[in-house]
């Protein structure tokens, strides 16, 4: 991995970003040898820090990498989890590829819909939900599966998904752990898991470390 | 014979630990490989193993790599974008053994003369994606990344990129393309990525599953595989049962079982006492097999492509007889049409209108004439419907989505004319 250091037009574009922001995106930048590469995590990044891909996003992006506010656009508008309008703090997607399908997954949308008053594809109005159909997310043994902020969910019911609504709604937790749903809101699985795992995302950004996504143990 | 899930289902709380990984043999292939083979008979061995790719293609992985141009520096990429409709079985690679794969990465890129891997994992698998970044923090930790890997004089960096939700970039050219931070849009090839690859210098670009393999080919040889199944499908693969089956999940086969076995052996059957009305043998831009025709063919990769479908990814996607094949269809092929990149105007223009009019026939406006618009536009994605399926895109995206509309026809045409009824426009 190659040293990096951000010039001061560079720092001066992101100096707004948490200084762990701050941090890893220097730490993304050392890993590619071309710098258009960061593209894609940075947007992410930006995601963290600015709560979905604006336009001062995209400019920022575009600082550190050498690319144009509308190459980066281009690159935002190409990939569907990159949310270039304000989204909810939890982003539930229900898969409807074909397997879930074959399963029930459509009644499943159906009554998130429904329990959150939010319809398919869009947010609602105290920033609480955004729903949306996802294709194919790779978990399809244990059809169908619900994802909240990328966390899964598999084997929901109708019911089950209700439930899950509500107690995103009334308890607001602040981080959502696949374990912890998997348990309240699930059924089968698609294979065995092994050991639980104590973290899970914070953020409608998948939950991955050197994002910053990560978050601590859940309740 | 278990290569892939041995350690997985031997060890079901800690499989995914470099502990266990350590006190199960694992990186002794990496000592081997290293410091007694050398790089040349690493390859050699897995071209002797006749590993086919697992991501789909099915390309014997020796073969591929017998193309990497000369030029440096050169990359390895592994395809972690795992997206295709019915497939599970990289995910838990990722999550269950994701040293096995560490382990395969750095024997290859010994292999290749590669010192810096990219490891792409889609952007909703974080979970899989945490796994492998905490094997490969500990391989760097452990002296088996990083520079002069076991005192050998070999360095290699790995890093891992997350994608963004994009099924395209399971294409590998696209992936190069997102990965080099633009739009996941196919290549037109020539040039391979192995001539012109990710920053256009020589890429080989292997699958997770494909690349697990590889720590046993090195310990056990790859005579020792290629021996394991029938002679053009060999080893050991993951196969992804889903649907209307008993037993869902990931089997770690010997290919040439028949799919009878597959389906009624392995996934216990239909629940609910159905009858089995088709099944998907590779992915859902596979054509469909049915009971009539297809129970007794062997499952291996030449025996389904002669019977005019594909392995494809190993994914399985059951259907009793309960379900609707019209809407069936229409989900699958609006997927395609999602997932369009819309380079090429035959797959953007067809996928949508082959998606709309399934959507009008689902939706009880159908026409008797829309029956042969569906061929019609598929014809054009890929002209004379045949298989394997011709192109006029540059990848296969156009002519996957053509797949569930030619069976449809071929298999329940009398299902799309009741539902069209007499409501002919």
């Amino acid at each position: 991995m190659k040293e990096v250091v951000l010039t001061a037009k560079e720092a001066t574009a992101i100096e707004g970003w948490s200084k762990p922001s701050q941090q890893r995106s220097v730490e993304i930048l050392s890993r590619y040898p071309d710098k258009r590469s960061a593209v894609m995590p940075l947007l992410y990044i930006s995601m963290i820090e600015n709560g979905y891909v604006t336009e001062d996003g995209m400019r920022q992006v575009g600082l550190l990498t050498g690319l144009s506010p509308a190459q980066v656009q281009s690159v935002a508008s190409f990939y569907t989890m990159y949310k270039r309008e304000p989204i909810g703090d939890y982003l539930v997607g229900v898969c409807t590829s074909i397997s879930c399908f074959l399963l029930g997954a459509d009644d499943v949308l159906a009554a998130i819909e429904d329990e959150s008053g939010v319809p398919d594809g869009e947010s609602g109005g105290d920033g609480t939900f955004s729903i949306e159909h996802v294709e194919c997310n790779g978990a399809c043994g244990g059809a169908p599966v619900v994802l909240v902020n990328w966390e899964m969910i598999e084997g929901v019911t109708p019911e089950k998904a209700r439930e899950l609504v509500r107690w995103l709604r009334d308890g607001r937790p602040d981080v959502v752990n696949t374990e912890e749903m998997q348990r309240l809101f699930g059924g089968k699985r698609a294979f065995d898991w092994g050991v639980k795992e104590p973290v899970g995302a914070i953020l409608p950004v998948p939950a991955f470390g050197p994002y910053g996504s990560v978050g601590g143990e859940a309740t | 014979m278990k290569i892939l899930t041995e350690r997985m289902e031997a060890h079901r709380t800690d499989s995914h630990t470099i502990e266990r990984y350590e006190a199960t043999g694992g990186y002794t292939a990496l000592r081997k490989g290293l410091l007694e083979l050398g790089a040349e008979a690493v390859a050699a061995e897995v071209k002797a193993s006749n590993l086919r790719g697992r991501g789909g293609a099915n390309f014997p992985a020796g073969v591929k790599w017998g193309f990497l141009a000369p030029a440096k520096p050169a990359y390895l990429v592994v395809n972690g974008d795992e997206s295709e409709p019915g497939t599970f079985k990289d995910r838990q690679l990722l999550e269950r053994d994701p040293h096995q794969l560490v382990e395969g990465v750095i024997l290859s890129s010994f292999a290749l003369d590669v010192h810096h891997a990219f490891i792409y994992i889609r952007g909703e698998y974080p979970k899989p994606a945490r796994r492998l970044q905490d094997a490969v923090d500990e391989a760097y930790e452990k002296g088996y990344l990083g520079s002069d890997i076991l005192g050998s004089g070999f360095d290699l960096d790995v890093t891992i990129h997350l994608g963004g939700g994009a099924y395209i970039c399971g294409e590998e050219s696209a992936l190069l393309n997102s990965l080099e931070g633009r739009r996941g849009e196919p290549r037109i090839k020539p040039p391979f990525p192995a001539i012109e690859g990710l920053y256009s210098k020589p890429t080989i670009v292997n699958n997770v599953e494909t690349l697990s393999n590889v720590p046993w080919i090195v310990n056990n040889g790859g005579v020792a595989y290629a021996r394991i199944g029938p002679d053009t499908s060999a080893g050991t693969r993951m196969i992804s049962l889903s649907g209307h089956v008993e037993n869902p999940g990931n089997y770690e086969i010997v290919m040439g079982m028949p799919w009878r076995e597959i389906i009624y052996g392995l996934g216990g059957g239909i629940p609910g006492g159905r009858e089995l009305k088709a099944w998907i043998p590779g992915g859902s831009s596979a054509p469909w097999f049915v009971p009539a025709e297809h129970l007794d063919v062997p499952a291996t990769i030449d025996d389904t492509d002669s019977n005019g479908s594909m392995m494809g990814s190993g994914a399985i996607i059951v259907m009793d007889d309960s379900t609707d094949m019209v809407k069936a269809a229409h989900r699958i092929v609006r997927f395609y049409s999602h997932e369009s990149c819309g380079q090429c105007t035959p797959c953007r223009e067809g996928t949508t209108w082959l998606e709309r009019i399934l959507y009008r026939i689902v939706s009880g406006q159908g026409r008797h004439a829309d029956i042969e618009l569906l061929l019609d536009i598929s014809d054009g994605i890929s002209p004379g419907l045949t298989w394997p399926p011709l192109m006029t895109t540059i990848c296969p995206l156009g002519p996957s989505a053509t797949a569930p509309v030619v069976s449809l026809m071929q298999y329940f045409r009398h299902e799309v004319e009741a539902m069209i009824g007499d409501d002919d426009g």
